[in-house]
């Protein structure tokens, strides 16, 4: 019986260093494209362009000799290399990141703020008010999630160009105050999962529906309202279809659309400064991704769809 | 109920932001959409009502019918890939220890938040014909060399269908909650049965899941169906329009060809078989699915 048991403990083992073998490459594979981007954008142009799958590059002294990986010239060279590319990304000619960052943020802050406000207003006419007409305009609600997107690509443009929204912000940020679906639906899963006597009892305080959203319902939710803030956040930041139809100066293009611009240049362009490009565009996104990860891969996320 | 109409009123004054959006920017651009899709129209000369005439045409555009061809190759790739991938990297998170599962989960997730246009400058690189890791890692393995791989018509859609399965962290998460949920009591009784971990996989837990997998094909199918970014920034619809793809036609009819009528017609003709193609795998896929009754 013992035998028994440790062999089968031994096979579990096995079994259980295959996966971590297993998960290990599949990490490494994911993680490298990003890993590799990163360390083009750490060399100089002459050495950007090596073929092979060593990270860190080769870096010759003032003689030719190649320095040795241990020696302090060797890192304090590639240290100085680094940043002169994001110094050259930053303050180059023919590309203004700074101007691009601005204008993502005056994009994506707006949309957070709007999306938050009107989604949460939305959840709570969904899931705690009692009225005829509910039901439908939650199916249909449901139903435009599935819409695809490029169905309303020309007749959206045409209205914001009848109002002569075209070059502006508003077409990239308006939408997100009128609620998406998708929040709606995660806010309104998860306003109902709040007991209704904690609304009774506010009710008999004397709250109004507003004061009960906001004195009992938002408190409860902070979890999911950080999700919905978060996904707009990255949406908003990440979105590219809408800066290149709406966007017309480069003066206001977003970090997205600038680099979209960076790259249609490649040819005068060097790679290491593309990388280096590429990798402040979506330094935002990783940064708030590291601090929030949590409610991106855990908690709400699958929450409405248990249902 | 105290006062039906002042509760409707009342329902409709909080849900208002969301149907103002609806009727603003869905409901009103989708007829607005069907009314151009009968017409020609530019962006200079008011419509003029032709009828049928926009959806003939697609008959006898060939430039239509390769990007429709391109268009369900990729989905066909991507949403095999991504559903199959995803539930793969699930079962391994699931049966990894918790922190080395976390740390992987976190890895696999981040290419989901990366922005598209960072992704594909990313994938440009690794795909370069001379320098980029994919090729290295070829001649590393004893390969003499890879093809250009965005560069080839024969090896470009293929090479966007491989890129877009590194972005599957959110059927993943949809597939771990499944794979928490199968009932342990089913997988002690499979083991009693004399079932090896093979054997639980297949019997047990893939119709468990099976509901999630659904969702998630189906959801990569929508998604994929509207690919645009990656063949724009990456390829620019080449080589020899090997990589344009039905969105990215229906976005150069509209804005650089100024043909706005059949930009309409044509998103019209992609909404159809969109519907068309999920109503078709979930009464297909509906079979192998095995919905809990609780």
């Amino acid at each position: 019986m013992s035998a028994d048991d440790g062999n089968r403990g031994a096979r579990a083992g096995r079994g259980r260093l295959w996966v971590c073998a297993a998960l290990a490459f599949v990490t490494a594979a994911y993680a490298a494209p990003l890993l590799n981007m990163v360390a083009v954008s750490l060399r100089q142009a002459s050495s950007a362009a090596t073929p092979g799958l060593d990270p860190l590059p080769m870096i010759r002294d003032a003689s030719g000799r190649s320095l040795a990986r241990t020696s302090a010239a060797y890192w304090s060279t590639l240290g100085l290399d680094a940043a002169r590319n994001y110094r050259d990304v930053w303050s180059g000619p023919g590309s203004d990141f700074p101007t691009y960052l601005r204008n993502s943020m005056l994009v994506a802050l707006p949309s957070v703020a709007g999306a938050v406000v009107s989604s949460c207003l939305a959840a709570y006419g969904f899931a705690r008010l009692r009225w005829r007409g509910r039901e439908v305009l939650f199916l249909i609600l449901l139903a435009t999630l599935m819409l695809p997107q490029a169905v309303l690509m020309v007749p959206q443009y045409l209205l914001f160009r009848s109002a002569g929204l075209v070059g502006t912000f508003a077409p990239l940020w308006l939408p997100s105050c009128m609620a998406g679906a998708f929040s709606v639906f995660l806010l309104r899963q998860f306003f109902r999962t709040i007991p209704a006597e904690l609304d009774e009892a506010a009710r008999i305080d004397g709250c109004s529906h507003l004061g009960i959203l906001w004195r009992v319902i938002v408190p409860l939710s902070r979890p999911a309202i950080a999700l919905v803030a978060l996904l707009q956040f990255v949406a908003s930041w990440n979105d590219f279809l809408g800066p290149l139809l709406y966007l017309n100066h480069q003066d206001r293009y977003t970090l997205t659309l600038g680099l979209h611009l960076y790259l249609a240049q490649q040819n005068q362009v060097p790679w290491n400064l593309v990388m280096a490009a590429s990798a402040i565009t979506m330094a935002p996104v990783v940064v708030v991704y590291a601090f929030s990860r949590r409610f991106f891969t855990e908690g709400a996320a699958t929450q409405g769809l248990k249902e | 109920m105290n006062g039906s109409a002042r509760a409707v009123g009342r329902g409709l004054l909080f849900i208002s932001p969301w149907l103002a959006g609806f009727c603003g920017l869905t409901l009103g651009p989708a007829l607005l959409s069907a009314w151009y899709s009968l017409t020609d129209t530019t962006l200079l000369d008011p419509p003029v009502y032709t009828g049928l005439s926009n959806f003939r045409r697609m008959w006898s555009d060939s430039l239509f019918w390769i990007a429709l061809r391109n268009t369900l190759v990729f989905a066909a790739m991507n949403s095999i890939g991504v559903t199959a991938g995803s539930l793969g990297v699930a079962v391994l998170l699931h049966r990894a220890p918790a922190r080395v599962a976390a740390l992987a989960r976190a890895v696999i997730f981040l290419p989901t938040v990366v922005p598209v246009v960072t992704a594909c400058a990313c994938w440009m690189w690794v795909f370069n014909p001379r320098f980029g890791i994919l090729n290295s890692a070829l001649t590393a393995a004893g390969a003499t060399g890879g093809p250009d791989w965005l560069g080839d018509s024969r090896f470009a859609l293929a090479s966007l269908g491989f890129m877009s399965v590194w972005v599957i962290g959110s059927p993943l998460l949809v597939a771990g909650a499944a794979l928490r949920e199968v009932p342990r009591s089913l997988l002690e009784a499979a083991a009693i049965d004399g079932l090896g971990s093979g054997g639980r996989l297949w019997h047990v837990t893939l119709p468990a899941i099976s509901p999630a997998l659904m969702f998630n094909g189906l959801m990569a199918l929508i998604w994929s169906l509207q690919l645009f970014g990656p063949p724009l920034i990456m390829t620019r619809g080449g080589p020899e329009h090997a990589t344009l793809s039905y969105s990215m036609y229906v976005y150069l009819c509209a804005f650089s060809y100024g043909d706005m009528g059949y930009a309409c017609a044509l998103a019209w003709v992609q909404l159809a078989l969109t519907l068309a193609l999920s109503a078709a795998v979930l009464v297909v896929g509906g079979r192998f699915v095995r919905y809990r009754t609780t």
